[in-house]
């Protein structure tokens, strides 16, 4: 930060506003993420409670629940995933414009949650696409997924523009596409992406 | 010319046009110089509710379907016509009224036609 920030709240007081290019960039980015309107299971309910007027998400400037992947940059994952539906949501993530964010909502997205065992559900959609925020909860109240909100929003706030920790659409060489499972003969195939999901080593 | 009546309209004619084009300038240039670009397969692909697209959008309809084409116009331009009919009439002259009845009865007419030839019936 080029200005102290004790410096920065005398100057204000004074009627001085001193910013920086990457505050500003990140303020912009920050109070203007557009979510993507689509819903898997139950946690969509409480998303959609979310947006409306008791909760009121238009607050954190993310009321423009966009039809389309081509406006929306934050995809809530809400609900159950299942093998059916992960290659979809795969592909919808690879449609959204950069820099895009992704919320795993509640138990299931997280993990597979109660339908874990179930032959059909995906065990946590981190396998495939990047996950910035997840909230447990079955499902999460909707004061939860403003938390999630806020945390993202903290997450963006806290970006350098320059250096390694750059957002990714500012690095030419970050990973812009994510491979698309296929249904193979048993499970999805590939199981994982294996550059965003290690596997872990079962101990017995 | 800043004597002409007309003037101050063609200012804000030119102003207007700068509120419609501006924006869409900016847009483009904002797409053009800052916005990141990651284009892909899977991003450049159609969209369609995640699903891959299958066959052409440009496909054909039906010709038959000009039937309810045909009847929507029926009522559709009686009752835009009726109206404004139904507020003047009585202020309006024999001739004008018996002008509106050849219309509606040509009007009917088709109706009856499309009664006969069996559309009106479902299926």
């Amino acid at each position: 930060m080029a200005v102290d920030n004790e410096l920065k709240i005398e100057l204000g007081k004074q009627g001085v506003f001193v910013t920086t290019i990457e505050e500003l960039y990140n303020w912009g980015r920050r109070s203007s993420v557009w979510p993507m309107q689509f819903g898997l299971a139950c946690c969509a309910i409480e998303m959609i409670a979310t947006t409306m007027a008791r909760y009121d998400l238009a607050r954190f400037g993310a009321e423009v629940f966009r039809p389309s992947p081509r406006q929306a940059d934050l995809m809530i994952i809400s609900g159950t995933v299942t093998k059916k539906m992960a290659p979809q949501v795969v592909r919808l993530y690879n449609q959204m414009a950069e820099p895009r964010y992704v919320i795993a909502m509640g138990a299931c997205a997280i993990s597979g949650g109660p339908f874990k065992q179930g032959y059909n559900v995906l065990k946590g959609i981190d396998r495939y696409i990047p996950v910035d925020v997840h909230i447990p909860g079955c499902p999460p109240r909707p004061e939860a997924l403003i938390q999630a909100f806020m945390t993202l929003q903290k997450k963006i706030d806290e970006q350098p523009l320059t250096g390694a920790d750059r957002p990714r659409h500012l690095d030419a060489e970050a990973q812009g596409e994510f491979p698309v499972p296929e249904p193979g003969e048993h499970d999805l195939e590939p199981t994982s992406n294996p550059g965003v999901w290690t596997v872990p080593v079962v101990i017995r | 010319m800043a004597s002409n009546p007309y003037f101050s309209l063609a200012v804000l004619f030119v102003a207007a046009l700068g509120f419609g084009l501006a924006p869409l300038g900016l847009a483009w240039v904002w797409a053009r110089v800052f916005s990141p670009k990651k284009p892909n397969a899977v991003k450049n692909s159609i969209y369609e509710c995640g699903l891959e697209s299958k066959g052409d959008a440009w496909m054909q309809f039906r010709s038959a379907y000009y039937l309810y084409a045909i009847i929507f116009l029926i009522f559709d331009v009686e009752a835009v016509f009726l109206l404004p009919f139904a507020v003047a009439f009585t202020g309006l002259s024999a001739a004008a009224c018996a002008a509106m009845l050849v219309f509606v009865l040509m009007l009917v007419e088709g109706l009856a036609w499309a009664w006969a030839k069996g559309i009106l019936t479902w299926a």
